[in-house]
């Protein structure tokens, strides 16, 4: 790890003035922490954002909710409004990583946080999104089995936040401050494809800093959920995961969206699962249409066909969650 | 086959020692050209002269398991030993549950590790790796890290341990570097005044090398045409923890081998057959991934070097760095207080001792050098496999041949073999095993409990069970049929009535997605004792009881076992026995591998502490107005045979001693009776599998498990329970992952290296059977390895048989392995 400088900013203002010349934000600091031991930033001052009161707090109003960006995973998942009306996303807070994680992460570095591709995160790798010469995704033709298995052409890695799954979900905004302003930014454009640009995972620039997300307060009738499945349940990156908002109107759904976080580099809608839901009643036989419907455009690479198989059982059963019909799935992780 | 010959393989297997048995003298070392030979060939299981004209004395000692009726047996022993011990439920501390003493320290953050160990003036040095799998180095700069402020020395390896070595060294280019063979090889260390320092200067050395072709794959490495790992025939002298295969075999490009077993005539063996099985299976590589690294301290003095060490084996340790910096043993100490995780990869200098070591006597100053988590991943290993089995059996279900053929790669070592179930576990008349090593570029093989075993008995205990299913024999009742072993008997009878055994159904019956299932596998290890098992046991004139050897603990809790061996002899509590262990100025003890250390050190340790038991009644029983002859402990007190009424406490004798010490040393003696013995256990495993995820849940798991007579039973089970966790892990989880284009380890973290965590623990719980053997006077066996590592593999395997229908015969039963065998991938994909 390189030496570095360690501004303690207590306004955003003053935040704003330290990050430049290379600075970059620290808040929880866990994934940071990452990557400079991997030696993937090197950045010469860190700037501490963790003690900036405006920063923190979470509002539920009658226009949605508020969470300022150093609201923790763990506060947002035991936030009982959140729990009742967001519960997608109390479900995805509260299932990300450990305990311990869970109260040092905060939402703004959980959604900003970078991609867990080994080729990436190793530094015995030159990968292009670490701006390295090879041309080729190490991953198209190496060891792929937790990879992108939708859009993966460009580079195969996956996008690493729960929380932004139902976030983009519930069509939340993310708002933006930097020396020139503020701007407010949808959460489905937030997020950048890598056939647009392959280094940086999001619109966010190098001297601005998140300062709120907000979610519209959802319509009546909506119910919501998020599960994900994987190898193990302490800690580990989930291999397929859904997000689930349905719009019912008593037993059939009026509206639906869904969600993938870890299925592409950046989480996706499923755009087919949706429509095979609009105007459907909920059953499984409906979820599990939805489901395969989800996963046709699939382009999984020589050793994550499994993934595809584990995206269905995701999908059909948190629309099934989603809808009251089951419990909490047991083989569901973390 | 007869008994006679099962104990004549089992001899066979007992002559090459157990993997996990450490060597204490490997080939080729730095700092030295080659090895003695008589160092090689010394002999663990030669007797002491000391002891050798001992007069004897005939003893009956408690035989047999008390759930079959204890018997008597008449040994002969040596006049210096101890009288027979009763039966467990006898005793006042030995056998009963007892909490290690050091626990708090270790979970309050007090006991030091060696990473722990600061040292006035020490330096903390770093390992620079090669950072490509395969080729020559053409040039080390080390100019600019020797400038750098802070910096006190570099030291670049000459030699490196751990990797085979070519039986005709002229076979390559001389060289004044080492060849790569694998990414990640030490080349060298640097030592500075900060660990900051030490990285920064690490990154400034310059290595320049000649990329040669590699291949990281074991199944690509067989080809005809695939990279050599070496240009000729290679032998590994075994890896600091023992292992390494059989020399001198034949070597076709990267297979060296076989090993061949054989055994009356398997052909005659099939046509005599009802019923055949046969199948492939695989499993992968498993790292030791201990929770504290490999590591030392060395203080290189003139007078003296002082090396603090992370290891399962102090002496061997001593051995090592005497042997290749050509200084006495006399003049090398090695402490290993507290012990972090061995598993069997912590036995010798290594190559980070010797670089701590150099560095240390370069700079004259005490180096630290603890291996970082991407290290500790890629020096050593559990070696993979792919498996050929058939067996055959009659109706009534006697086995009548078994074949294996196994490849498995050691990385750039060998000792892959996995022959040692199918051998050892139940009685067949023809067999036939070839077990071969594939050499790849990848970090060597090392001793991992129970070498060889978790991979063999994961493909053995799965084609038993199948054969059970082709016979419709209860897998129980097959084994009763097969097994000779007493004490595993009285195990399926543990399983049998209090587990759900009986509510077993028929393969596949759930009808969901979730399909629950239930299955047993056993396992088998074998009586080792290590002669090196010295002690010595101090009384002082204040009644203090002190107990000394080099022995280390593990992190088995080998100091409680030890104090309730003392305590039990002297009637005091364990509490009040001072343990001083890991210290090699103390009497020479054994290392801990091959689970020798309980039945090595704990008849040491009886003996001694008698006798300085006795020395003490002959100096003070005059002055108490009795005889020697008339004290005896009972319970904790002394009292005197005549009359019980009259009772004394060790420190009411000591107060009459006439000097301020006695102490005994005694060395351990030889087993009683010329027999081999098998350790093992029955392991009951309960799961659920999401055939729409491909999670196994593990749900259950009821152990009976045999290791002689336990001492402490809470040890005990603690090392099965970890056992079985580390089973479970291998079974679903963990596996080293190559990039067969770079040849590098992708998941050399603790993060894409899977180990099962707190929330996949199932329901454990373990009966322990006492097996009383009458082979020494603690009777005292091991259980590391035959406690759960072996089994679970397979029991899982049988148990996701029961759920589901389908046959597991890859692991890691990851999702992707699992649908893959489920046929739930879509057409046109391949796990």
């Amino acid at each position: 790890m390189n030496r570095f400088a360690f501004a303690n900013c207590t306004t955003v203002d003053q935040a704003l003035s330290e990050l430049k010349d290379g600075a970059v934000l620290k808040a929880g600091g866990i994934d940071l922490l990452d990557l400079m031991k991997e030696g993937i930033v090197s950045p010469p001052r860190l700037v501490n954002i963790r003690n900036i009161g405006e920063l923190r707090g979470i509002t539920s109003g009658p226009d949605g909710l508020h969470i300022k960006p150093l609201s923790t995973l763990s506060e947002i998942s035991e936030h009982s409004e959140i729990r009742r009306d967001y519960s997608a996303l109390a479900d995805a807070a509260g299932h990300a990583a450990t305990p311990q994680v869970r109260n040092m992460a905060t939402i703004g570095g959980n959604i900003t946080q970078r991609p867990r591709c080994w080729y990436f995160r190793s530094s015995d790798f030159d990968c292009k999104k670490k701006g390295g010469s090879s041309r080729e995704c190490h991953a198209h033709d190496g060891e792929n089995q937790y990879h992108a298995v939708m859009n993966n052409g460009t580079c195969a890695s996956v996008h690493p936040s729960s929380t932004a799954v139902p976030l983009l979900a519930m069509n939340a905004r993310v708002e933006i401050a930097s020396k020139r302003g503020k701007r407010t930014v949808k959460i489905s454009d937030f997020y950048v494809a890598p056939e647009k640009d392959v280094i940086n995972e999001t619109v966010l620039q190098p001297d601005e800093i998140i300062t709120e997300i907000f979610v519209p307060k959802p319509e009546t009738g909506t119910r919501s959920a998020y599960q994900k499945y994987g190898e193990k349940e302490s800690f580990d990156w989930p291999l397929a995961d859904a997000g689930v908002v349905l719009v019912m109107d008593g037993d059939k759904c009026r509206r639906a969206s869904v969600v993938l976080g870890v299925a592409a580099p950046t989480p996706i809608r499923a755009n087919r699962a949706e429509e095979a839901l609009a105007g459907a009643t909920i059953s499984e036989a409906t979820a599990r249409a939805a489901a395969k419907a989800a996963m046709q455009n699939a382009t999984p690479l020589s050793q994550n066909g499994y993934k595809v198989q584990l995206f269905q059982t995701a999908i059909y059963r948190t629309i099934l969650l989603a809808a009251g019909q089951i419990d909490r799935d047991p083989s569901a992780v973390g | 086959m007869t008994h006679e010959s099962f104990i004549a393989l089992q001899e066979q297997q007992a002559q090459q020692k157990p993997n996990d048995q450490p060597k204490s003298v490997r080939k080729g070392v730095e700092g030295e050209a080659k090895p003695t030979r008589q160092a090689e060939k010394k002999d663990e299981q030669t007797p002491p002269v000391s002891q050798a004209a001992a007069a004897t004395r005939m003893e009956a000692f408690v035989f047999g398991i008390p759930q079959d009726g204890l018997s008597k047996k008449e040994r002969q022993v040596p006049l210096d030993e101890p009288p027979a011990l009763p039966p467990n439920s006898d005793l006042t501390f030995i056998g009963k549950p007892t909490p290690r003493w050091d626990g708090p320290q270790k979970v309050s953050g007090r006991g030091k590790y060696t990473a722990d160990v600061h040292l006035p003036g020490m330096l903390h040095a770093r390992m620079i790796d090669a950072s490509i799998p395969h080729g020559r180095i053409t040039s080390i700069d080390t100019s600019a890290a020797e400038k750098l402020p802070g910096v006190k020395a570099v030291h670049v390896i000459e030699h490196t341990m751990g990797i085979a070595e070519l039986r005709d060294p002229k076979q390559e280019l001389p060289s004044k570097y080492p060849v790569i063979r694998y990414a990640g090889q030490p080349i060298a260390g640097v030592a500075a005044t900060s660990p900051q320092i030490a990285e920064d200067a690490a990154a400034l050395i310059k290595v320049t090398y000649d990329e040669m072709p590699f291949v990281v794959d074991r199944q690509a490495a067989r080809a005809e045409d695939a990279p050599k790992v070496f240009p000729g025939p290679a032998d590994a002298a075994g890896s600091a923890g023992g292992g390494g295969g059989p020399k001198d075999v034949r070597q076709v490009g990267n297979v060296h081998g076989p090993q061949l077993k054989k055994i009356g005539d398997v052909e005659q063996g099939y046509s005599e057959a009802d019923a055949i099985v046969e199948s492939e299976y695989f499993t992968q590589v498993q790292t030791h991934s201990a929770l504290e690294t490999h590591g030392f301290v060395v203080d290189w003095k003139p007078e003296e070097i002082t090396v603090y060490a992370s290891t399962q084996g102090t002496a061997s340790v001593r051995d090592e760095f005497a042997e290749v910096f050509k200084v006495p043993k006399s003049q090398v100490r090695v402490i290993t207080e507290y012990m972090g995780g061995g598993f069997g990869a912590k036995f010798g200098a290594g190559n980070e001792g010797v670089v701590a070591a150099n560095l240390s006597r370069k700079a004259s100053a005490p180096v630290k050098l603890m291996l970082d988590r991407r290290q500790e991943h890629i020096n050593c290993n559990r070696p993979d496999s792919h498996q050929k089995l058939k067996i055959g059996a009659k109706k009534d279900g006697t086995l009548t041949a078994i074949t294996l053929t196994s490849y498995g790669s050691a990385g750039v070592g060998t000792g892959a073999g996995t022959a040692g179930p199918a051998t050892n576990l139940y009685k067949c008349p023809n067999l036939l095993t070839e077990e071969y090593d594939v050499f790849i570029n990848a970090g060597p093989g090392a001793a991992f409990r129970a070498p060889g075993h978790p991979q063999g008995c994961f493909a053995f205990e799965q084609a038993i069970d199948e054969m059970a299913v082709k016979l419709n024999i209860d897998p129980l009742d097959f084994r009763d049929k097969i097994d000779e072993s007493p004490a595993r008997r009285v195990e399926r009878n543990v399983i049998r009535e209090k587990t759900n055994w009986k509510n077993r159904r028929p393969a596949g019956s759930d009808q969901g997605p979730v399909k629950r299932g239930m299955g047993i596998a056993q396992s088998v290890w074998y009586r080792f004792i290590n002669m090196d098992s010295s002690c010595e046991v101090r009384v002082s004139k204040d009644g203090s009881v002190e107990l000394m050897s080099s022995v280390q603990d593990l992190g088995t809790g080998t100091k409680t076992l030890l104090a309730l061996i003392v305590a039990e002899e002297f009637g005091i509590p364990p509490s009040d026995v001072v343990v001083r262990i890991g210290d090699t100025r103390y009497p020479i003890g054994p290392n801990s591998g091959g689970s020798v250390t309980a039945g090595s050190i704990t008849p040491a340790v009886r003996n001694a502490a008698w006798q300085a038991k006795q020395k003490l009644f002959a100096v003070a029983a005059p002055k108490l107005g009795t005889s020697a002859e008339n004290l005896t402990v009972k319970g904790t007190k002394v009292v005197c045979k005549d009359d019980e009424s009259k009772s004394f406490t060790i420190r009411q004798l000591a107060s009459k001693m006439p000097t301020s010490e006695i102490s005994a040393r005694v060395t351990r003696g030889p087993e009683y009776a010329k027999e081999r013995l098998t350790y093992g256990g029955v392991d009951y495993v309960e799961l659920a599998v999401d055939t729409e995820t491909g999670r196994v849940h593990v749900e259950k798991v009821f152990g009976a498990h045999d290791c002689g007579r336990p001492i402490n039973p809470l040890g005990v089970i603690s090392q099965i329970n970890g056992g079985m966790l580390q089973g479970i892990s291998y079974a679903l989880f963990e596996e080293r992952i190559m990039d067969r284009n770079k040849g590098y380890m992708l998941n050399a973290n603790l993060e894409n290296y899977k180990i099962l965590g707190a929330r996949e623990v199932p329901e454990i719980h373990v009966e322990l059977v006492e097996n009383y053997i009458a082979m020494s006077s603690t009777d005292a066996a091991g259980i590391g390895e035959s406690a759960g590592i072996i089994t679970m593999a397979a029991a899982i395997g049988n148990a996701f048989y029961n759920a589901t229908g389908v046959r597991m015969r890859k692991i890691p039963m990851t999702p992707a392995n699992v649908l893959a065998a489920l046929g739930k991938l879509e057409p046109g994909e391949r796990a």
